[in-house]
């Protein structure tokens, strides 16, 4: 579904992507691991389209088509999800408008109809549900006043409502609590765990991948995939640190 | 009748104006003046939507007594000038509240300028202005507060936003105090930004087309300004009125 072909990018002339190639197939959840400053968050805005990461190299194609030749907004319309680390507050509008304007725009840009008020309404309300999120917080203004958890919630609500084809989810377990982070994993789980789905989580640690299994892990490192494996390789990295499994120069 | 002279950038409440535009109806009409009875309550609104080109000048002399309120919004939005001036004395205990949004696009100057005078103790002002200036518009905002010798207890609060869409619209924020009594509150806040580039991609990233998530980062900014007009169809006009001139502008 998503094939990245030796990517290299850079932000303010810097380089940080350094040929980086990753192929997710329908079906498939991938953990990405790596230390800080390995260009994770890197990856997830260039594939996402965030001004300012420019693509200087290499391919990314998205059910057959190029990836970066569309906007941020096309990317998503074609079914493109991006978790935010830090979601964004928008003050003044609120989360429910803000969802059915997103998703009213995306079906028109696959010339499907406008969802209704109570379509949406009865959509959102199922979702929220799904994440344990109060109806009452989707009334308010997009992220405005919510805990750290509370934000992640949000953005797994809104992955549900969107109902992406592939999401690439930066960091959605930091910040959260075990609570939290079970319902957390289990909605990643029960949105995303389809044969016609893919996922990318990108996470520091192994303790998300306890409650979302992946199929393959890699390690970033350097702005390049430098190891892959199977879930065993997460239980590795936390047990032997970056450092003892990828070389110190790398992990650095 | 003495034929008053055209004003000039120098006097200050004009500083920002546009001369050529203001000749071709000077002089201009009298104030409308608007009293409010001690005790009583009164609602106005102003919808300043002049044809393209066109110059108006709105001026409101207001008299509000003890005890008595006067809300009052604006949107400030058509002709190639277009200048809204109010003129508030409040009594003791009296209260004004301004809601004004200046939306402005091409070559539009926009004004609202106001001059409170607080005479008599314990009366409180609430002014609220947000103003979208896009393509060589520029939107001022002169407020005067003067509060009397003995006008204790006096609160008077501005707050003053503006958003710039393009480099080359001018925003002017001027609050002017000029205070002679010992035990008042009079604050005042001003910013200038530009729409949020972080929130734009955040939408974005969820699907939505750049022109519907300016727009609505855009209605949010201006939302409060409206929020207490008492009448409901009034504030639906207000807030429609609005938003076509904003989508006009994108």
């Amino acid at each position: 579904m998503l094939q990245i072909n030796n990517l290299t990018n850079a932000i303010d002339g810097k380089a940080i992507l350094k040929g980086l190639s990753l192929t997710l197939n329908a079906g498939e959840i991938h953990a990405i691991m790596g230390p800080n400053g390995a260009g994770k968050s890197t990856l997830a805005y260039t594939l996402g389209g965030r001004p300012g990461y420019e693509v200087t190299g290499g391919s990314a194609t998205f059910d057959g088509a190029n990836l970066f030749a569309m906007d941020p907004h096309e990317r998503a319309a074609a079914g493109l999800f991006l978790g935010f680390q830090y979601p964004v507050e928008i003050p003044g509008v609120s989360n429910l408008q803000f969802l059915r304007e997103s998703l009213n725009s995306q079906r028109r840009a696959r010339g499907e109809k406008d969802l209704t008020g109570g379509e949406f309404i009865k959509l959102a309300k199922e979702k929220a549900a799904l994440l344990g999120l109060d109806m009452e917080m989707l009334k308010r203004p997009v992220n405005v006043g919510f805990s750290g958890g509370e934000k992640k919630r949000n953005e797994m609500v809104q992955m549900g409502i969107l109902d992406p084809k592939v999401a690439i989810l930066d960091e959605t377990d930091s910040g959260l609590d075990i609570d939290a982070l079970k319902i957390v994993g289990a909605g990643i789980n029960a949105i995303m765990r389809k044969p016609d789905k893919a996922v990318l989580l990108i996470t520091h640690y192994q303790r998300l991948l306890d409650y979302v299994q992946p199929d393959f892990v890699h390690v970033l490192a350097g702005g390049r995939i430098v190891k892959s494996g199977g879930p065993e390789l997460a239980l590795e990295l936390e047990r032997e640190g970056y450092a003892d499994v990828v070389g110190t120069e790398l992990a650095a | 009748m003495i034929a008053l002279a055209l004003p000039t950038w120098r006097d200050e409440a004009w500083r920002y104006s546009d001369f050529d535009a203001l000749a071709r109806v000077w002089p201009v009409a009298a104030p409308t003046r608007v009293t409010v009875a001690s005790g009583e309550t009164t609602h106005r609104h102003l919808v300043q939507d002049a044809a393209d080109g066109a110059t108006a000048i709105h001026d409101y002399v207001i008299d509000i007594a003890d005890g008595a309120a006067c809300h009052f919004h604006v949107l400030n939005i058509g002709g190639a000038l277009g200048r809204v001036t109010l003129d508030v004395t409040l009594g003791e205990g009296a209260h004004f509240e301004l809601g004004g949004a200046i939306i402005g696009g091409g070559h539009q100057t926009l004004e609202i300028v106001t001059t409170l005078n607080h005479a008599l103790p314990n009366a409180t002002s609430q002014q609220t202005i947000r103003s979208i200036l896009a393509g060589h518009s520029t939107g001022s905002y002169l407020g005067k507060i003067a509060v009397a010798r003995g006008a204790q207890k006096t609160d008077a609060a501005q707050s003053v936003k503006a958003m710039l869409l393009d480099r080359t619209a001018t925003a002017n924020a001027k609050p002017e105090l000029e205070i002679y009594a010992d035990d008042v509150k009079c604050a005042h806040g001003a910013t200038v930004g530009e729409l949020d580039k972080a929130a734009l991609f955040y939408m974005a990233s969820r699907g939505m087309d750049p022109v519907t998530a300016r727009t609505l980062l855009l209605q949010s900014f201006i939302a409060g300004v409206f929020d207490s007009v008492a009448d409901e169809d009034v504030r639906a006009m207000l807030e429609t009125a609005a938003l076509a001139k904003l989508e006009a502008l994108s």
